[in-house]
This record gives C-alpha cells, sequence and structure tokens, in this order.
C-alpha cells in the first residue's frame, strides 16, 4: 500500500515573507523585529544597538524588539532587557560592596555600577578633597544593603557605569519600600523626584527601581547638626499607620502598572492610586481589580 | 520484551502521527516575575521551563572573564518527570551550543537554569529551544534563533521528533540545532549508531523540524513583544 505523506507544514523559508517592509524604515507605525530578522540590505545604514552586520552588509537583528532609526543609524530596542545607562539619568541602587575608594552599587544593569569615594557629598555640604580618614570610614557613608539615589557621571571604559550622589536631592534612602519593575517603563522626565498629593515620596530610578517612602523632613541643604546626621543616618523615622498605607497602596498601585506593562510616570500613579481608592490595599493585586483600575488610569489619561 | 509496533503498516507511528510530523508545540515566555527571561515550552508531553539571569555581576571574582561574558548553565530533571519515579545522578550535563554575542558583556555572568518538569523523550531538543525563547525574552542579543529537534531512524525509515516509547526503544536518535537564517548547524548529537547511508536523509529530516519549530516559536515571541509593545504604546 503506498501511502501518500505530505508535511503538516510547509517550512516558511526565512527570508521571503517578513521582509516585505524590510526597506520601509521610514514608515510611520514602529516596526517589529525578530533574532536573525534582516531590517535593511541598504549599503547607506549603519548598525547601532541590537543589530549586527553578515558578511553581505546586511544590518541583521539581534534582538526581539522594535527598531529605532536616527538618521543613518538603525538599532533595534528590546522590550524587556538589563538597563543600559545614560550620563545624566537618575539610578536608584543597593549597595553590593564597599572596596577600596569606591563602592560598588546594584542597578540592575550588566555589571555593578561604580560610585567613588571622591563622588559623593559630604555632610552639610562641606567641599574639601576625601583624604585617608575619610576611607577608612566608607562604611559611615555607605555599608553593604544601603539604598541610595545617584545620577549617571560617566562610563568606565569595561562599561561600567559611574555614578555620584553630589547634590542635595542624591542621599541614602529610607523611611520606604522599593518597587522592581522593568527598567524600560520608567521614561525620562524633567524630574524623577515627586511629592505625590496623598503625602508619599517617590524616586523614579530609570533603571526600573522606584523608591517610595514617607517624605524627608526638614531642608536637606541646612547645616544645622540633626540635618547633617539626618544625610547618612540607618535610622527610619516614626512612620505611622496611614502614612503606612498610603506608601503600601502606591507601592502596589506601581506593580499592577508593571504588570500591565504601562509606562510609568507622576501622573499614571496618581490616576491609578486615584482610582485604587475604592478597593483595600491588600485587593490591589488581584487580577480584575489590576484590571480595573490600570484601565481607568489610562482612560482619565487620554481624556486630557 | 515483545517487539513493540513502532511503525504500521500503513506508515503511522504509535502516537498517531505521520513519520515526519512534530509532537504538538505549545511556548510560553515571561512565565516567571523573578527572571529576567523565561520561557515554557511543551513538545508533545515533554515540558520544560527555563529561567535566564543576568547579564549580571559575576558571583565568584575567580571566574570573572574580562573580554565576555560566562554563561553557566544548570540542568535539573524533576524526579516526578519520568513514568518510573527515579534518582537521577547529579551531573547529567548538556553543553547546548547557544549561540550568544557574549564579547558584548565583558565580565558579567548570564545564568540559565533548565528544568524537565515531564520527559517524553526529545528533552535536549526541547531544553535548546526553550533556553532560546528565555534569552530572546531576556533581551540578549544573538545572532539567530537557535532551533533545534530530533529525528530517528525507524525500520529504515526516518522519523521526526522521537517520544519516549520510541526513543528507549533502541531506535537511534539525532538531535540537531541549527541557525534557520544561515542554516548553519550548531550542533548534532547521536549517542547510538545509525548506518552511515541512513545519516543523511535523517539528519535533513531534522533540520527540517528545526525550520518547522523555528516558524512557531517566532510567531510565539513575535506575538508577546506585540503584546507589551501595544501596552506600551497605548
Amino acid at each position: 500500500m503506498d501511502v501518500q505523506i505530505l508535511s503538516p507544514e510547509a517550512p516558511s523559508k526565512s527570508n521571503s515573507h517578513k521582509n516585505q517592509n524590510a526597506m520601509d524604515v521610514d514608515g510611520g507605525d514602529v516596526q517589529l523585529v525578530m533574532p536573525g530578522e534582516t531590517i535593511t540590505s541598504d549599503l547607506q545604514f549603519m548598525r547601532g544597538h541590537g543589530t549586527y552586520l553578515d558578511s553581505e552588509s546586511t544590518v541583521i537583528s539581534s534582538v526581539a524588539g522594535v527598531v529605532e532609526r536616527v538618521n543613518k543609524l538603525i538599532s533595534v530596542r528590546a522590550l524587556k532587557a538589563r538597563y543600559t545607562g545614560e550620563i545624566g539619568d537618575i539610578v536608584v541602587g543597593r549597595i553590593t560592596e564597599v572596596a577600596p575608594k569606591r563602592w560598588k552599587v546594584n542597578v540592575n544593569g550588566r555589571q555593578d555600577a561604580i560610585l567613588m569615594l571622591s563622588a559623593i557629598s559630604l555632610p552639610g555640604g562641606i567641599q574639601r578633597r576625601k583624604n585617608e580618614e575619610d576611607e577608612l570610614q566608607m562604611r559611615k557613608f555607605f555599608a553593604e544593603g544601603d539604598m541610595v539615589a545617584a545620577e549617571v557621571q560617566a562610563f568606565f571604559v569595561d562599561g561600567a557605569i559611574g555614578l555620584h550622589t553630589r547634590g542635595h536631592q542624591f542621599s541614602k534612602l529610607r523611611n520606604g519600600s522599593l518597587v522592581v519593575v522593568p527598567s524600560a517603563l520608567v521614561q525620562r522626565c524633567k524630574s524623577h523626584f515627586h511629592l505625590l498629593p496623598c503625602g508619599v515620596h517617590l524616586v523614579l530610578g530609570l533603571n526600573g527601581y522606584i523608591w517610595v517612602s514617607k517624605p524627608v523632613i526638614g531642608n536637606p541643604e541646612s547645616t544645622d547638626e540633626a540635618d547633617i546626621e539626618r544625610t547618612y543616618s540607618n535610622k527610619n523615622d516614626i512612620i505611622d499607620d496611614a502614612e503606612r498605607e498610603s506608601i503600601a497602596r502606591v507601592c502596589n498601585c506601581l506593580r499592577a502598572l508593571a504588570r500591565k506593562f504601562m509606562h510609568i510616570n507622576d501622573t499614571i500613579i496618581i490616576y491609578t492610586y486615584e482610582a485604587s481608592l475604592k478597593y483595600p490595599v491588600k485587593d490591589l493585586l488581584k487580577k480584575d481589580v489590576v484590571d480595573s483600575i490600570t484601565s481607568e488610569a489610562s482612560h482619565k489619561l487620554t481624556m486630557e | 520484551m515483545s517487539r513493540l509496533e513502532l511503525l504500521t503498516p500503513e506508515g503511522l507511528r504509535v502516537d498517531g502521527r505521520r513519520p515526519n510530523e512534530l509532537r504538538k508545540i505549545i511556548a510560553k515566555t515571561s512565565v516567571l516575575a523573578q527572571a529576567d527571561g523565561s520561557a515554557y515550552i511543551e513538545q508533545g508531553n515533554t515540558k520544560v521551563l527555563a529561567a535566564v539571569y543576568g547579564p549580571q555581576e559575576v558571583r565568584h571574582r575567580m571566574q570573572i572573564l574580562h573580554d565576555r561574558a560566562i554563561i553557566n548553565v544548570e540542568f535539573n530533571v524533576a524526579p516526578f518527570s519520568t513514568s518510573e519515579r527515579k534518582k537521577r545522578s547529579k551531573n547529567d550535563k548538556y553543553d547546548n551550543g547557544i549561540k550568544l554575542q557574549t564579547s558584548q558583556f565583558p565580565r558579567s555572568q548570564i545564568d540559565i537554569y533548565l528544568q524537565v518538569l515531564q520527559h517524553d523523550g526529545g528533552t535536549l531538543q526541547a531544553c535548546i529551544n526553550a533556553a532560546t525563547m528565555a534569552l530572546i525574552d531576556a533581551g540578549i542579543p544573538m545572532i539567530d534563533y537557535v532551533c533545534a529537534s530530533t529525528a530517528g531512524c525507524i525500520d529504515k525509515q526516518p522519523v521526526l521528533d522521537l517520544n519516549y516509547l520510541e526513543e528507549s526503544s533502541d531506535s537511534p536518535e539525532l538531535t540537531v540545532a541549527i541557525l534557520p537564517r544561515t542554516g548553519k548547524v550548531n550542533l548534532m548529537s547521536m549517542e547510538s549508531r545509525l548506518h552511515v547511508d541512513m545519516l543523511e536523509s535523517v539528519a535533513s529530516l531534522a533540520t527540517e523540524g528545526c525550520e518547522q519549530i523555528h516558524t512557531i516559536l517566532d510567531a510565539v515571541v513575535r506575538d508577546t513583544t506585540q503584546h507589551l509593545k501595544d501596552s506600551l504604546m497605548q
């Protein structure tokens, strides 16, 4: 008996159907590419991040993401990837190691960022060179496990991020809780330090680490003895129940937004917070509640 | 043991498939919240979960490579995965020829954890496919997908994607992993004897299977990425 066997699904030749719009890089809508997919074979384009050139000088994607084009430079941005810094970014990180004259900081990057001893501000804003005495008491400033808000200052030759904490807004973080979201969700904006109307202070780290805390009392720039001591203090202030609840509520709102993979900025956080007020805090991460508060918030955002 | 009929006279196999037919594939990415990238794949009854952490700071300073990343693969078979519950020897290690552009991440480490939840033949191919998906999900640059598929030979007839029954009845099994764009072969592994005349037809069948798997995986990844992009753009 002769049985004719047909393949259930014809294997598609990889380059045929996908590249219909390959040359259409100028097109209005965003182009989505997968690893190994040809973006363009036009010689005039240069390859950027997330792409590579094969021997025939065609630009091929190496990650799954959206194509971005700046003049002749083509790059592909993965939607879910580790944080790659840019100079001037505000980040939140955790000290992992105290090394000679520097701290290693985990900022959700490909390797730990480096905070030099010379790049921190001394309590009270005193301007002077750091001496050996400061080097011996580095743990008085930051010890392992401390959270810190910092700015990206430079890159080292091996690609590691160099941070600095000069300036009154950068400091050791306390009185609050950390929320980790995908770094692509946090957008660059004018300010990354927000005081929400509900009395919660936010540091939106561009690396996806968000610090939600009780607002700092007192003027950080004052040279008052107590304020100076507070800069590198390890003790939490007294946080009452109402403050705790609003911190927890903001944290859960952030988690809800991250679950729906929505952009995070201060406006959407306020809207989500307002939408969440009719639910108790502990219910906020239930699936239907997440759906309802995030859709209400995004609806409000589009109404503007 | 009585000789099992693995191929009926009509040309159908024990589970009703044709010789050149794959098992049903169900794949998902981003299944774990903690990992940077994760994937779950079912190929028939073989179920594999993959998690990727990194690139991140190297845990042991001794291992730092200054020009590229180190890749650490851990492979684990659940004790409940096979029909007889048994404890496996610890060091069942496979090298899965994943093609990464590791030179982009000097001094970092990428951890890949593979967990076989249910074992029904073709774990290596399922692991490679799952790891590929998880790495793409983690946004780690790769030359291309790495798609793997197995093929064997029953009664001189090349068959695609062997299940546990076919695998364990002394039929040779060849695992092939390719880069679908260029068709380059990354890995070819066989642990039994196969007549050299058959090798070419078995290998080409496996390659064809790889291409089919690529289509399926690509559709899944494209779907997930599109979904993420849509929720981000709205």
